[in-house]
């Protein structure tokens, strides 16, 4: 499963998967036999339309649902905005009032902010240090309005995973249907049951982008937000990628059978690199459950380094890694994550080891990291003192441009 | 919400701590201006400074980088010093008071 046509080594799986080679094969098949219209009754469009159902249940025996609780999105994004929205939409009776866990994907924020635009109310329920909900905090946050809580399976920037098993408990007691942004599980680890709404996205396991899943459970109520439209029984628009949902399905059976081989040893790698970073590199913390994690991720914030400044060195050194810094992340603020946990939220470093990843290449991370942490703090430190780190009075303004300068003289 | 979205990194006066009538506890024997400096400068500065004060007095960072709201408590977390308290600035930004413990 070693592969290594690219020079440098990819550690930023939870931002996309490679695409696997199960994928490529069944993409380039259907994109010359099922490119018809599956909607039509002819002999082709016909067997595009056999080709799609059949993708929809082998999605749907991995994820242990019904193949007709499943709906094929354009991404992972849109089965979020979809889910969101359209259960808040189908309860509007019972209430308007959201329930969300602070560390939610952006998709399921954004969704959230929408619903408060639109006069709803949303309840955001906090993490502790690792990152985690707790699912008594969580309980107590559910009302007799409440139309729909939220919680992800996994967090997207430090792995943790949330107790979904004991919400959708609570959540069943409360008569509230729960959503699961399930994207970052979804190929590697198994998703409890008890939710309502499920929602995915193909690239992080392999599968082409412009792919998600949306499962909306049997019983559950749900009212599409967008204009009416036929496709993926009325809940999703537009016209098919039946070859992009093809090779979705055909890369979530590869990827899901490497996992179960591989998951174990790419979880000891990252049990590696949790235990080395602290010990080789001075003022570090390493953040998220240390046990209930995801198997491939690990998050760390080097004190006294710029999150942009120690990507472009690692960059430079052949690693791809992410950071939820405030400087690389989308928004100019810190990371909602590293902010809801009360941890460092600058020099922040996110590793997600990708399938088949080279125990080498973590070696060879683990060997350089040091070095390039020590040389920007020692870059920025100079520069501070250089360019007169002032401001001992409270009334004088802080000199310009040190840090700025500093930034930019960096190799 | 406390999530932002993009364009939204002003800091927002008055969305925790109101700014006081009157200081609560000692005043800081060093203030260290870190406004318009982004992090980690104002951690480097608190770093490289704390120990111009006496154990158990108080230094003050003031910034506007609001990720020094999560950094400076962290920090303090992480290198065993105290916390004090976070006041809003009426200029805008914060001082964060910090007591040295060792």
């Amino acid at each position: 499963m070693t592969e290594s046509s690219t020079a440098g080594a990819y550690f930023d799986a939870a931002s996309t998967e490679r695409p696997h080679p199960a994928a490529r094969s069944a993409l380039l098949e259907s994109m010359d036999s099922a490119w018809a219209d599956p909607a039509r009754l002819y002999g082709t469009a016909r067997r595009t339309r056999v080709l799609l159902d059949r993708a929809r249940a082998r999605v749907a025996a991995v994820l242990g649902v019904r193949a007709d609780e499943l709906s094929f999105t354009t991404s992972g994004t849109q089965a979020v905005h979809l889910a969101v929205l359209g259960g808040l939409r189908a309860r509007r009776r019972t209430g308007r009032h959201l329930v969300v866990s602070a560390v939610e994907h952006s998709s399921v924020l954004h969704a959230a902010e929408t619903h408060e635009r639109d006069g709803g109310e949303v309840t955001v329920v906090g993490v502790d240090r690792a990152g985690r909900v707790d699912p008594e905090e969580f309980a107590g946050a559910l009302r007799p309005d409440t139309a729909l809580a939220c919680l992800q399976s996994a967090n997207h920037e430090v792995g943790t995973v949330q107790p979904v098993a004991e919400v959708a408990e609570a959540c069943r007691a409360a008569g509230v249907p729960l959503f699961v942004d399930a994207a970052q599980s979804l190929g590697r680890d198994d998703v409890p049951g008890g939710w309502s709404y499920l929602a995915g996205s193909a690239h992080k396991w392999g599968g082409p982008a412009g792919v998600g899943v949306l499962v909306i459970r049997k019983g559950a109520r749900w009212r599409s937000p967008l204009p009416d439209d036929e496709r993926e029984r009325r809940r999703v628009p537009g016209f098919e990628n039946v070859p992009a949902i093809a090779a979705a399905a055909a890369a979530l059976e590869a990827y899901r059978a490497d996992m179960a081989a591989d998951a174990p040893r790419i979880s000891a790698l990252v049990d590696r690199i949790r235990a080395e970073v602290p010990r080789i590199v001075p003022d570090v913390e390493v953040v998220g459950d240390p046990v209930r994690r995801l198997p491939h991720m690990v998050t760390f914030s080097c004190l006294y380094v710029e999150g942009e400044a120690l990507l472009t060195e690692l960059d430079r050194l052949g690693f791809a890694v992410s950071s939820g810094s405030s400087c690389t992340a989308d928004t100019l603020r810190p990371s909602h994550v590293l902010e809801a946990m009360g941890v460092i939220t600058h020099g922040n470093v996110r590793v997600s080891l990708p399938r088949g990843v080279r125990s080498a290449d973590v070696d060879r991370f683990l060997a350089e990291l040091p070095g390039a942490v020590a040389r920007l703090r020692g870059a920025t430190m100079s520069a501070l003192e250089t360019g007169g780190a002032s401001g001992t009075g409270s009334t004088t303004p802080g000199t310009e441009n040190t840090g700025e300068t500093g930034r930019r003289s960096r190799p | 919400m406390r999530f932002r979205g993009r364009g939204k990194r002003s800091p927002s006066p008055g969305d925790a701590t109101p700014p006081p009538d009157r200081p609560a506890g000692p005043p800081p024997a060093l203030v260290i201006d870190a406004l318009g400096r982004k992090c980690p400068i104002p951690i480097i500065m608190l770093a490289e400074r704390i120990r111009e004060v006496p154990v158990g007095q108080i230094v003050a960072v003031l910034a506007d980088d609001a990720a020094a709201r999560t950094d400076v408590p962290a920090w303090c977390r992480m290198k065993s010093q105290d916390f004090v308290r976070e006041e809003t600035l009426q200029q805008g930004g914060w001082g964060f008071h910090i007591r040295r413990t060792y």
